[in-house]
């Protein structure tokens, strides 16, 4: 279990990387001749003025949650997953695949779809799984090449089986049957994209952390992770639970698959693969690998992303620099590990003759930040 | 007399522990001091800070009368003050010479003078008896010559005083007498000597004066000539420390482990196990005796089901086990102490409570239908924190990585018999611990056998072997030479049946 002053440290990091990375687009924003605090207003607003826009942030953070959960579960192992993208297309693909072949009720409908994506990506991913245990072939490598398997996958069956009646690239549109969305939810929300994958996606969050604090196959996932020779010589199975790891997080992005192609969108195109898949990567680093911190991270980028069009639109600034904020972002998420291995230092610097751990997390933020 | 370096107050916090709680230290000119105090008592933070590698948070330190401000290593070396440390810091493929001279180097124009440097390594080398072969590379001298290296390389720099980490750790007997002599001979050409140790035979063999520090804190300076071994432990553990193990007679029992013929290949070019017969009684503790890498790990890696055997059998209540699971060797009562704690015994990065189930997190009343239970598990880490004394700062919820050592392998030690194993296999239970902790393990390694358990202990510390076993075991090149009665045999007869040699005969 994770200790509180743990959880705590994690989140100020994680507040210390979106501060710098904040910083460092105002920084760009000036140079470019730009307000700074007038672009982040904007860009800000343009994610949260009204319940429309809120609506579109929680749809477009609804794959990157289910992208970070995925890599945040497989890390947990000692895994490293950079398959999210081909396990969201294989996810996608079962659930259009599900969505265009049957015709029935919603609700049985919708149930065959989240069951057929989860089974598709868990599968997909258990191969490297399968890999690791048997050959030790490294899951690094194995994801992606999976994740162009994937890409020529869908690149033969979309064409071939569900050509759409205008474009040889995409495939036909679902039923709106076969939709995440939801007519009340659209409604509630102002016409917004959100579909049902938020409350899927909030769903699997907390499964998430049952399964990684409660239960005792979290518990041999992480032995695994953490130690995988004191596990072994401790009885555990560590082959069985790369195997399990790989398949649990590829059930997660091929959900995250399902929530993208059939909710967010309404058919695929080929010959692209999901950025959000390796957005992933970055939401489960900057949310500290744990479920609810990646749910964190996951809306913080969906707002970026959907204000910085209304940024763009009502100021000279470039959406790019959002772009260029979320990639400082990762950057300081990443090199945070550089930060907390000093941090006792940096703690001791500014506030040497304080007594330690009294709350003063944001002060000590931006003092490092001048640094 | 006048004190050399005399250290007032030192203080010195880390996260969560002072390491040197207001130390006062006084060191006299021309004498072997040593620095006496379990693992993590500060000794080395002191001394640490005495070479400029920490800062003190509070204290002065005046050398020779002067208050000084060491504020890193190299100020320490231009003061006159060197360290060897624990672990040697040698350029491998270096040559003495070069080594010695590394960041020191003498000049002549552009070229570095080798020559020069040579010939007063030479000089000092005779002058302190130090036997050293200039031009020899660092990869081909032994452990002991490597030491003297790097105390060439202090007398290179003119130092003064001579810190020693623990330097007889990785030494073999012969090699620690060599020690000894040279550290004689630094004194009589005027150094002074501090000499950083748990070990107590040691220091009454070696040192003029002892300072004990425990938790931080001085107990207290004496003369070496004015106490005892036993003073001296108690000073350091803090209470009385029974030296001469309890132990009484051995009542064996029915045979519980037999290895027969039992052959292990070693990958990596070593010499594996061949064709290995032994057996284990309940109520007995058998001694595997050997020079580290004959067999032993293969053998264990065999019966705890890390490796599977190329031949022969392995039989626990005489049901051969050599093809079943680690599990499912360790539901049928085999326990297993690792030899190297932090890769076998812990997940360093989970708590206390976490690694005392990990062998049994699955089953009630640590979880039920897949879930744990996390009020027992917490009780179970209160009841064995206690029954075997393992300390930390937040007890069960502390990770594992923040005790020291040797609660760690207290904390490994309570697992593994509070499972009430029928066969503990103890692989080096007591490596790098201090007094205290050995003692204890020894003690309940007994009480495990005094209950009708059987111990297949494997060490490479023979007095350990001598003390604690019934019955000792030697293992050579892989093959059993012979087994003893502990009772009737020596250092001797052993140590010569380490080294190949049969008993009673001539190979």
């Amino acid at each position: 279990m994770k200790t509180k002053a743990r959880v705590k440290k994690d989140f100020t990091m994680s507040f210390f990387a979106i501060l710098l990375g904040m910083l460092a687009g105002s920084v760009l924003m000036a140079v470019t001749g730009n307000n700074p605090l007038e672009g982040f207003i904007y860009l800000f607003r343009g994610g949260l003025m009204n319940i429309e826009r809120i609506g579109n942030t929680l749809a477009t953070a609804t794959p990157l949650i289910f992208a970070g959960l995925s890599v945040a579960f497989a890390f947990k192992t000692g895994l490293f997953n950079i398959g999210g993208a081909g396990q969201m297309l294989i996810g996608g693909l079962c659930a259009t695949a599900i969505g265009l072949t049957f015709d029935l009720p919603k609700p049985l409908l919708l149930t065959m779809i989240v069951f057929g994506s989860l089974v598709g990506g868990a599968l997909w991913a258990s191969l490297p799984g399968l890999l690791k245990a048997r050959f030790n072939v490294h899951e690094v490598v194995s994801t992606i090449m999976m994740n162009w398997i994937a890409y020529w996958t869908v690149y033969y069956i979309v064409p071939q089986y569900f050509k759409g009646p205008f474009l040889e690239t995409e495939s036909q549109r679902i039923p709106e049957s076969a939709s995440l969305k939801v007519p009340w939810l659209t409604e509630l929300f102002n016409g917004s994209y959100i579909n049902l994958g938020i409350f899927l996606a909030i769903i699997f969050v907390v499964i998430s952390a049952l399964i990684l604090e409660r239960t005792t196959l979290g518990y041999e996932l992480k032995a695994v992770g953490y130690n995988r020779d004191a596990a072994e010589a401790a009885g555990i199975n560590v082959n069985r639970n790369i195997v399990l790891s790989m398949a649990i997080a590829g059930a997660l992005a091929g959900l995250g698959g399902a929530t993208f192609y059939v909710g967010f969108a309404s058919n695929m195109q080929i010959g692209v693969l999901p950025a959000q898949g390796f957005d992933g990567i970055a939401v489960a680093l900057l949310g500290a690998n744990s479920p609810w911190g990646v749910f964190g991270a996951a809306v913080f980028f969906g707002l970026l992303h959907t204000g910085k069009g209304f940024m763009n639109a009502m100021t000279a600034i470039p959406p790019e620099i959002a772009d260029t904020i979320i990639a400082t972002i990762i950057y300081f998420a990443a090199t945070s590990v550089l930060i907390e291995r000093n941090w006792d230092r940096i703690r001791k610097i500014n506030f040497g003759s304080l007594v330690p751990g009294k709350g003063k997390n944001t002060l000590e933020a931006e003092s490092g930040g001048d640094e | 007399m006048s004190h050399i370096v005399e250290m007032k107050s030192i203080r010195k916090e880390f996260p969560g522990v002072v390491a040197c709680d207001d130390i006062d230290f006084h060191l006299k000119k021309g004498e072997i001091h040593a620095l006496l105090g379990e693992n993590g008592a500060g000794k080395s933070t002191l001394m640490n800070i005495l070479f400029g590698l920490y800062q003190p948070d509070n204290g002065i330190i005046k050398l020779r009368g002067e208050v000084v401000n060491i504020s890193n290593p190299n100020i320490a070396n231009d003061l006159g003050i060197g360290m060897v440390h624990q672990h040697f810091k040698l350029v491998h493929n270096f040559t003495v010479t070069e080594n010695i001279i590394l960041g020191l180097e003498p000049t002549r124009g552009l070229t570095i003078d080798i020559k020069r440097a040579r010939e007063k390594i030479i000089e000092l080398s005779k002058r302190y008896n130090l036997n050293i072969n200039p031009d020899a590379k660092i990869e081909d001298v032994s452990v002991g010559m490597q030491q003297r290296v790097e105390i060439i390389k202090m007398l290179y720099r003119d130092a003064e005083i001579l810190i020693f980490d623990e330097p007889t750790a990785v030494l073999t007997p012969q090699e620690v007498q060599e020690l000894t002599k040279i550290m004689h001979s630094l004194i009589n050409e005027g150094k002074t000597i501090i000499l950083i140790t748990h070990k107590l035979r040691e220091i009454m063999s070696i040192a003029d004066r002892c300072t004990v520090i425990r938790w931080g804190k001085v107990i207290g300076t004496v003369n070496v000539s004015e106490t005892s071994e036993e003073k001296l432990a108690e000073m350091m553990v803090g209470r009385k420390v029974i030296f001469d193990l309890d132990k009484r007679a051995a009542s064996p029992a029915e045979e519980i482990l037999s290895l027969e013929s039992l052959t292990v290949e070693n990958r990596d070019g070593g010499h594996g196990l061949k064709n290995f017969s032994l057996g284990v009684k309940c109520g007995e503790i058998v001694g595997l005796a050997g020079v580290d890498g004959n067999g032993q790990a293969e053998l264990v890696e065999a019966v705890i089901g890390l490796r599977k055997p190329d031949g022969g059998k392995i039989l626990l209540h005489g049901e051969d086990i050599s093809n079943l699971s680690i599990r499912e060797r360790i539901e049928k009562g085999v326990a297993h102490i690792p030899e190297d704690r932090h890769k076998h015994g812990l997940v360093l990065d989970y708590t206390v409570q976490e690694n005392l189930v990990i062998k049994n997190y699955y089953l009630p009343p640590y979880s039920a239908r897949g879930l744990l239970n996390w009020d027992n598990i917490y009780e179970h880490a209160e009841r064995v924190i206690k029954d075997f004394d393992v300390r930390s700062g937040q007890g069960a919820d502390a990770t594992a990585r923040s005790l020291s050592g040797g609660n760690q392998q207290k904390a490994i030690v309570g697992r593994e018999i509070d499972g009430n194993p029928d066969l503990l296999v103890a692989v080096q239970p007591t490596r790098g611990l201090d007094v205290g902790a050995i003692e204890y393990i020894h003690q309940r390694l007994l009480e495990q056998r005094d209950q009708g358990k059987a111990v297949l202990l494997i060490s490479l510390e023979l007095d350990e072997i001598l003390d604690l076993s019934d019955r000792i075991a030697v293992i050579y090149n892989g093959e059993l030479v012979g087994i003893v009665n502990a009772a009737e045999t020596d250092e001797n007869e052993v140590g010569l049946m380490m080294a190949g040699g049969r008993r009673g005969a001539a190979v």
